[in-house]
């Protein structure tokens, strides 16, 4: 028996063996990490942690001081090592994520010129997420940190499928909500696409990128065995009078849960931003009041805050903002412990603002948070809730804020809201 | 001046150590001592009718040696030395040679015509020894047979040795008309003819002008067409060589004579002796090579075409050739299974059907049906293993939605036979088909699997139950556990292989310890086999995947202390160690890669970081490739935590670094310094003066294979990324060094496909190097330093976006070092890149690339130079 000729491989033997195969795979994981830490360099140096150079966000915030700890270096007010950042793993990871996502303050009251600068859009009811796809699987985390699903999907490099272009480890991240009933996730925001970071991009780019991309790719058709979940994107309105109405009272095919209003100027900013917004009514939302931790309305407004080692209770907020205190007795008694969570009911005729600043008075220890919870209440939530038991701010407030302001340059405007 | 070389040379060849040692020492000497009288007593000796036979051939043989070597630096430098010596000489060394074709005996003649080769080989495309040819062909009408076989034989080796460019079409044609004329059935000789349709074989790829010309084409083919009918089999087989390289070479050519060579073919298949057979097979697989690659082309979304049009030859030849092949399964040897290095008319036969299912897809389903349905019960067994192979062969092609039908209805009797059937042979088979369905109808890629929850426990179980058979069936069985994994690596928590990790373990770690485990190559497919199940594992089977741990590291402690062992028991030591290195690799990549096991799994790092450093004490060059490539995935696990294996580690670092002859290493270990920049960070700098002056040794080293450099400039990027400004003191011996192989790849030209390649491989190097410079010096007071080498890299960029010959890499990669320039070092360059005439052009080209991540790279590039430009 003659051996094969070279060039003809006999069809029962292995096209290449496990060893090639290894080394092939070792070189492709170098060049897609080496690829990776250049991208991770050259997207978030500028964007993830940092701010824009966008005259119109917030005084930058300071770093937050858990990441400059993890990290264990701070330049100046330079922000953790972009490359630092791309190398966390487990826990630091979900500490990552976690402050990853672009929180909407609560909408007390209406900011000028909402006609022409921002966007309106029905919120879907449910868990709000980051979803990431990258190297053959796609990963959601809640607000929390905590993974959600991991899954194949349609989205870049989701799903371990053979036709992948470019490297495996280029990675997408999507701002979604997880609406459980059609088991769909609503995408609202777009923060990377295929390893390029859209955190320092205008909403107004960022939505148009959304719209363009996310239809090229499948991740809205329909689960199959290799797309689990599909992906939708929500409908996107001018927030002029139509926009408004029709985000208000429009059809969707989700539950409503409020409307979020953003910015079309502001880059993605981690962390709570006044550059984003939500506000609900009765109509467009099942839940307007909080609810306490069994599911029920409470009589009194009850707020999470975080507990500090002088006693006071805060805020999310950066910097967090203190809206009362415990005494150490009660802290003691209750086995209460610095950085908890707790949950505290205001008396309603306490409650005031006082100098600009909003003062709870006598505070009722209900008791320690919901596990699940990451964050403290924000300062504007709680002001909105407030506002909500009392004196709440209606869809016609909005409407008529952006009457007067088109009144002014756009005379139209009234005869688009006769007509609706 | 000629020594008397004839005894050294035949006790050279001595039975006697002793004295073939001395004799070996004493040639050594005299090359040493005078080279020309050296190479002229052995073609002396060659030429010398009146010497033994055997100081003649390894006169020949030393004389080969002394022009031509496999590495590429010691060839050139060989024939640096050659076309040194003084002229007389050489004209004396050639006269010898050519003298040698008289002589009555044939293997001096056939040595002389090899090195007469390779001399012609070194000159002429000097433009030296341009008689060569002439003299060679001059009276080839008039001389004696053997001096004609004997010519006909060098034109051969000549055609084989030389680029077809350094002989003009005159010589070409001369060289064509004696060799084809030789061919002729009219030549009386077979040895002349035999001689020359070997030539012929060589010198086709000189025939380009001929093979347009239809005449000249037409008087070839039916020269090559009637040799197929010789009487003597070596010139049968000889003849049906040159139809395949024809096929090759002048696929678009064929068509005319496609009808003839179909019939020639299908005779030679059918009643020709076996290694004729074996060729006319042949033909038809570089046929649907061709057409798979053309098809290929046809479907490749960037380029839409292909440069030859596809004649379908295989699609028309189809109702005629299936039958043919098919009836070549049946024609078993009792043995094949065993012998690994086997080839025979049936495993032809089934390689060139599964060639034919890749070219025409669903066509041949139907074509082969009946002959599966007619044999797959016979009792004899030569049926039922045609009818299986026959059937794995062809599922690698046809659409999953044409074969998924018949795979359902074949799986249950596929399992019956693996499990019953009492041919040896039938099972073999029938476990490679299992795991062709497992490969190509099942897996992420595949949109309806085969493979359902409730089969998949009944595979696993038959699967398992054949690991305990014969070595060949269970070597096939873990192939077929390969293939089913491997369609489950996307699974995540649900993969219906979760219950059965335990036992799948259980039964491979028993098979990698069967006595009997290194027949058939089986522990290596063991092994590949828990390779591939522990890349499925998930957040529910880690924990079985590290108890895997221990066990594989009590099994390479073993290899490591076992000392005394035989030639032989060292090989099949080194085997295991690689495989077990291998194993570990994967484990740790795997483990490291899911959170929730990466901490339990990091408690055994210390351990195996110091059996690895013990595998290193072996000598062999795989052992050393898997340890490496364990250790940069371990890195790469462990993070800056690893910075404390470095002390001990850095030897073996730099060992691998310097180990120019089994380059793969030196390539692995480049690639592992990348892993430890990106684990260890600015941990990496006490090392990195030692490794930067061994990088740098090694750019400048003419011995170290080419395909290293590339990885060595991407390296650069990756320590000056994980030790930023602290790269300076390097600048000034690296930039200079990417400056001259960036000016000299620029402007490369290149001949072929395969030196294009590794141009743009080398591109690729030197632009991830600059980038990786550039994004590590970011935000550094020392940016600076750099602003002096911007106007170089943008030339550099210009320059090959001039030329035209980027692909898409190198595109991408030099969108991104546009970028970083203008992310570093901002306004500094802000001008210069305005000036620049490609990055306006390149990128505003690439906004409208068809590949997603090239658009996406040139609009970052843009956004970046916009902010550099307007800040």
């Amino acid at each position: 028996m003659a051996p094969p000729p070279d060039r003809r491989r006999p069809i029962k033997r292995a096209a290449i063996s496990d060893q090639q195969r290894r080394r092939e795979v070792a070189l492709r994981l170098q060049a897609d990490r080496r690829s990776d830490a250049q991208n991770r360099a050259r997207q978030l140096a500028s964007s993830v942690l940092s701010l824009g150079p966008e005259p119109a966000t917030e005084p930058e915030v300071e770093p937050e001081q858990e990441m400059s700890e993890a990290s264990g270096q701070l330049a100046g007010r330079s922000d953790l090592d972009p490359v630092r950042a791309a190398r966390l793993r487990g826990p630091e990871v979900r500490k990552w994520f976690a402050r990853q996502l672009m929180l909407p303050e609560w909408m007390v009251d209406v900011p000028p010129s909402l006609d022409r600068d921002w966007y309106v859009f029905t919120r879907p009811s449910g868990k709000r997420c980051f979803v990431v796809s990258s190297n053959g699987t796609t990963i959601s985390r809640l607000r929390n940190g905590s993974i959600l699903h991991r899954f194949p999907s349609n989205l870049p490099n989701g799903a371990r499928t053979k036709d992948v272009s470019g490297p495996a480890s280029s990675y997408s991240i999507l701002d979604c909500i997880f609406h459980e009933p059609d088991e769909t996730y609503y995408v609202i925001d777009m923060v990377c696409w295929r390893g390029y970071s859209l955190y320092d991009c205008t909403a107004e780019f960022r939505f148009f990128w959304l719209n363009s991309k996310l239809s090229e790719t499948g991740a809205s058709d329909s689960p199959s065995q290799y797309h689990r979940y599909r992906f939708n994107v929500v409908q996107i309105y001018e927030c002029n009078l139509a926009g408004l109405q029709a985000s208000y009272s429009g059809q969707v095919p989700y539950v409503k849960d409020g409307l979020l209003f953003f910015n079309k100027h502001a880059h993605y900013q981690a962390g709570n931003t006044p550059l984003a917004l939500v506000w609900k009514d009765n109509v467009c939302s099942q839940y307007v009041l909080d609810t306490d931790s069994k599911g029920q309305i409470p009589p009194q407004q009850q707020v999470v805050l975080e507990l500090q080692n002088d006693g006071n209770l805060t805020t999310s907020d950066d910097p967090p903002v203190a809206l009362g205190s415990l005494s150490r007795d009660l802290i003691a008694q209750s086995g209460l412990r610095v950085g908890n969570l707790v949950r505290v009911a205001i008396k309603d005729e306490r409650m005031r603002l006082v100098d600009g600043k909003l003062d709870l008075g006598e505070l009722q220890l209900v008791g320690k948070a919901n596990h699940s919870r990451a964050f403290a209440d924000t300062y504007s939530k709680v002001l909105f809730q407030h506002a909500a038991r009392h004196a709440p701010l209606r869809i016609e407030d909005l409407v008529a804020s952006i009457q007067s302001n088109s009144s002014m340059d756009n005379s139209q405007a009234l005869d688009v809201e006769m007509e609706g | 001046m000629a020594l008397e070389v004839t005894q050294i040379l035949l006790n050279a060849q001595s039975i006697d150590a002793a004295t073939r040692n001395h004799a070996e020492e004493s040639l050594k000497q005299i090359q040493e001592q005078n080279l020309p009288a050296f190479l002229l007593s052995l073609s002396a000796e060659l030429a010398n009718n009146n010497k033994p036979i055997e100081s003649r051939k390894l006169a020949g043989l030393i004389l080969k040696n002394a022009l031509d070597a496999k590495e590429l630096h010691r060839k050139n430098d060989l024939a640096q030395r050659w076309l040194s010596l003084d002229l007389a000489t050489k004209t004396q060394i050639k006269t010898s040679l050519l003298q040698t074709f008289s002589s009555p005996v044939s293997d001096a003649r056939s040595t002389a015509a090899q090195v007469i080769a390779k001399v012609a080989g070194i000159e002429l495309p000097h433009n030296q020894w341009p008689e060569l040819i002439g003299s060679l062909l001059s009276n080839i009408h008039q001389v004696e047979t053997h001096v004609k076989q004997a010519t006909l034989e060098t034109l051969g080796y000549v055609c084989e040795e030389v680029d077809p460019q350094v002989v003009d079409q005159e010589q070409v044609n001369r060289i064509l008309t004696a060799v084809v004329q030789g061919m002729n059935a009219t030549e009386t000789s077979s040895d002349v003819r035999l001689a020359a349709t070997r030539a012929l074989y060589n010198a086709l790829g000189f025939a380009q002008a001929n093979f347009t010309n239809d005449m000249e084409r037409d008087y070839i083919m039916r020269v090559v067409c009637e040799a197929t009918q010789s009487s003597d089999v070596k010139i049968r087989q000889a003849a049906f060589e040159c139809l395949v390289a024809i096929s090759s070479t002048y696929y678009e050519k064929l068509a005319p004579y496609m009808q003839d060579i179909f019939n020639i073919t299908s005779k030679a298949v059918r009643e020709d002796e076996e290694p004729v057979a074996l060729q006319a097979i042949e033909f038809w697989s570089s046929i649907c090579d061709e057409e798979i690659d053309i098809l290929d082309d046809y479907r490749s979304e960037y380029t839409g075409d292909s440069d030859v049009p596809c004649f379908y030859f295989i699609k028309q030849a189809l109702p005629a050739l299936v039958p043919m092949l098919l009836e070549t399964l049946l024609k078993q040897e009792e043995d094949q299974d065993q012998d690994e290095g086997a080839w025979n008319i049936a495993m032809a036969g089934g390689t060139c059907l599964g060639l034919v299912a890749r070219t025409v897809g669903d066509e041949i389903v139907p074509l082969v049906m009946p002959f599966i349905e007619e044999n797959i019960s016979k009792p004899d067994w030569r049926g039922r293993e045609a009818a299986t192979y026959a059937f794995g062969s062809i599922l690698d092609g046809p659409s999953p939605g044409k074969l998924a039908p018949i795979v359902n209805v074949a799986l249950n009797f596929m399992l019956a036979a693996l499990s019953r059937d009492p041919n040896n042979h039938v099972k073999d088979t029938t476990a490679w088909t299992l795991g062709r369905i497992f490969e190509f109808l099942h897996g992420a890629a595949v949109e309806t699997s085969v493979i359902t929850q409730e089969n998949c426990q009944q595979i696993l179980t038959v699967l398992l139950q054949s690991m305990k058979d014969v070595p060949n069936v269970a070597e096939k069985a873990c192939g077929a556990l390969y293939f089913l994994a491997q369609g489950y690596e996307d699974e995540g928590s649900v993969s219906p292989l979760t219950p059965f990790f335990q036992d799948i373990f259980q039964m491979l770690l028993f098979v990698t310890h069967r006595e009997d485990a290194t027949e058939s190559n089986l522990r290596t497919s063991a092994y590949e086999a828990l390779n591939e199940v522990v890349r499925c594992s998930n957040d529910e089977t880690a924990p079985i995947v590290m108890q895997l741990i221990p066990v594989i590291m009590l099994e390479l402690h073993q290899t490591v202390e076992a000392q005394k062992l035989t030639s032989d028991e060292r090989d099949k030591q080194n085997d295991l160690q690689g495989l077990l290195c291998g194993c570990l690799q994967v484990i740790i990549q795997k483990m490291g890669s899911i959170e929730g096991s990466k901490y339990a799994f990091m408690q055994y790092a210390d351990q195996i970081m110091d059996l690895l450093l013990k595998v290193f004490a072996s000598r062999n060059a795989t052992v050393h490739e898997e340890a490496m490539l364990a250790i940069g995935a371990l890195a790469y696990t462990a993070g800056p935590n690893f910075a404390k294996y470095m002390p001990q580690f850095y030897q073996y670092l730099e060992m691998g670094l310097q180990n120019f002859e089994e380059y793969q290493i030196c390539a692995i270990t480049v690639g592992v310094v990348g892993d430890l920049c990106r684990a260890l960070e600015d941990k990496i700098l006490p090392y990195c003066d030692g490794i930067m002056t061994q990088l740098l040794k090694n750019l400048s080293s003419n011995q170290l294979h080419r395909s290293v450099k590339p990885p060595i400039f991407s390296c650069f990027g990756d320590i000056a990324l994980a030790i930023g400004e602290n790269f300076e003191k390097y600048l000034l011996y690296a930039m200079p060094m990417l400056q001259s192989a960036a000016e000299l790849s620029a402007h490369a030209v290149s001949q072929d496909d395969e030196m294009l390649e590794y141009t743009n491989q080398l591109r690729n190097g030197i632009l991830e190097a600059y980038s990786g410079i550039l994004q590590g010096f970011k935000s550094s007071p020392k940016t600076q330093a750099l602003v002096p080498y911007a106007a170089h890299v943008l030339q550099f960029i210009d320059t090959m976006y001039g030329g035209r010959e980027m692909d898409d890499a190198v595109m991408k990669s030099a969108l991104g070092v546009l970028g970083d320039l203008a992310d570093t070092l901002g306004s500094h360059v802000g001008p210069l890149i305005s000036q620049s005439s490609s990055s306006k052009d390149l990128i505003e080209e690439c906004m409208v690339y068809d590949d997603p991540l090239i658009r996406e790279s040139a609009e970052w590039a843009k956004l970046a130079i916009n902010r550099a430009v307007s800040g």
